[in-house]
């Protein structure tokens, strides 16, 4: 069995839920009850943290807008607004015919955490879970994406959180996105720039998380469209399968 | 009302504002010198604005953008009046900005302008720092430039938007050390406050306590350790700021 973090709908609190193959155990609840998001804090993306994504970039990152490699993470917020949970709707816009599927691990925070060292920031992780972080496609990443990037429902996180120490190494984990049950994309986290204890130290030098907040260690390249009616899944081998459809946003979701 | 949110005897209180004084909810009145102030809100989602004063972006060589640029700033960054503001020894670009922060009050969506003012809890100061040496291309301006932690002080109280009957029409003035750097006008900004809440809520739920830093004027001037920043909006108050060196913290 493996020790994970959820939070049953209906109830207020995350608790502990114990998985069982694809089934869990809480304490409150049979197997069948629906879940809530997992997270509450701020959810923090990272840009440009696979190498097929700098790759696909090649020599743009010297040309206008950009005019040189990114030196720092490069970070944008998810607000709460985006936060849905496995398994509920996102809207789909109205003014664009695609989505595009980010997926990321998400690291979460147990404490809080500043200017932590790479050997520090294992300690520092709570757990691990899945964040499909969706945005409306756009050219570049020369401007904050906020319109693209952070409207309501665009950010599903869970089904839970599984304990640090019953994941994966999260640096050696195959992502697959499934949309419509057919694979779109295979990424691995061995491609990531910084790898997660790396992001953790660099990030954690000027800005501090609090417990509870997520830190998205990047998306792969060649993100999956999506388009209206379509069911999107992402799975990380060892923390889950996160499932959610679009509908359109006058079926009334929020 | 200008309300705050204070640590008086090692609990946090709702303050009013009472003279000089500040009234907690027990009644008892105490003096502004013993409080630590904390933002007058716990932030929400915070929205802040690039180039939204015409001046301040050819003072940047910018045109001023046609469309709002939004950037967002996580919790890690705000502290309140009084606070200090810690700035990396090895930074040379290190600039304030006085701005006017809007608290939304309630929720919203779609939200036309005509209505937008229905939306507003009240107004309080920002001094949105932004350290322009970590500037980079991607997302710019980044979060490492401006949502680093203790970089945005904000307060020192919330005023309640009835007590503001005109918004954009309201000056701004920082002072550096007692000497005046900084002198605008919210009539200059290039979006006014209900055409960003307009656009904000056209792609997203605006909530209680969400921020919108409206954008700074011309005026820029860098700032080093130990200079006394106060950033300073009409029928606001002032906003008191010291600088620190990071070189405690290493």
């Amino acid at each position: 069995m493996v020790n994970a973090y959820g939070r049953i709908q209906g109830t207020a609190q995350v608790q502990n839920l114990w998985l069982q193959s694809s089934s869990y155990t809480g304490i409150f609840a049979t197997t069948t009850a629906p879940l809530d998001c997992p997270v509450e804090g701020c959810v923090y993306g990272t840009a440009l943290n696979y190498q097929g994504e700098l790759t696909k970039l090649g020599p743009k990152l010297h040309e206008k807008p950009y005019l040189a490699p990114p030196n720092a993470p490069i970070l944008y917020i998810k607000p709460k607004n985006t936060f849905i949970a496995h398994e509920t709707p996102i809207p789909f816009p109205e003014d664009s015919d695609y989505l595009e599927v980010g997926a990321a691990l998400g690291v979460v925070f147990k404490e809080h955490v500043t200017n932590v060292s790479v050997e520090e920031a294992w300690d520092t992780i709570l757990g691990f879970t899945i964040v499909n972080d969706l945005c409306i496609p756009h050219d570049n990443i020369h401007r904050p994406a906020v319109k693209y990037n952070a409207r309501d429902g665009y950010c599903p996180v869970g089904p839970w959180i599984v304990d640090r120490d019953d994941a994966p190494n999260p640096d050696q984990v195959v992502i697959r996105v499934y949309v419509n049950d057919e694979l779109q994309q295979t990424g691995h986290t061995k491609q990531l720039v910084r790898n997660v204890r790396q992001l953790i130290s660099d990030v954690s030098a000027f800005l501090s998380f609090n417990p509870g907040d997520v830190l998205l260690v990047g998306t792969p390249e060649n993100r999956p469209l999506i388009q209206h009616g379509d069911t999107v899944s992402i799975e990380i081998e060892g923390i889950g399968k996160l499932t959610n459809t679009t509908v359109s946003l006058k079926e009334g979701v929020r | 009302m200008k309300r705050a949110r204070v640590v008086v005897d090692g609990a946090i209180h709702e303050a009013v504002k009472h003279g000089e004084q500040l009234q907690l909810p027990s009644g008892r009145i105490v003096a502004t010198k013993e409080v630590q102030w904390l933002p007058p809100v716990v932030p929400g989602t915070v929205f802040a604005l690039g180039l939204n004063y015409a001046d301040h972006a050819k003072e940047l060589a910018f045109q001023a953008p046609e469309e709002p640029l939004v950037f967002l700033k996580g919790p890690n960054t705000f502290i309140g009046h009084h606070g200090k503001t810690v700035r990396p020894d090895e930074a040379e670009h290190m600039h304030y900005e006085c701005e006017l922060a809007v608290i939304i009050g309630k929720q919203g969506k779609n939200i036309p302008r005509s209505k937008a003012y229905e939306y507003i809890a009240g107004y309080t100061i920002a001094n949105d720092y932004a350290i322009r040496d970590y500037l980079e291309n991607y997302y710019r301006p980044n979060l490492r430039v401006k949502s680093r932690d203790t970089c945005t002080p904000i307060g020192p109280y919330l005023v309640d938007a009835s007590d503001i009957p005109d918004p954009m029409n309201l000056t701004l003035k920082t002072t550096v050390n007692g000497t005046v750097t900084q002198t605008g006008t919210t009539k200059d900004m290039v979006f006014s406050v209900p055409v960003l809440i307009e656009y904000l809520s056209s792609f997203m739920t605006l909530n209680k306590n969400d921020i919108i830093l409206t954008g700074t004027p011309e005026g820029l001037a860098k700032v080093y350790e130990g200079d006394h920043v106060i950033t300073e909006i009409e029928g606001l108050g002032q906003l008191h700021n010291t600088i620190i060196s990071d070189h405690l913290e290493r």
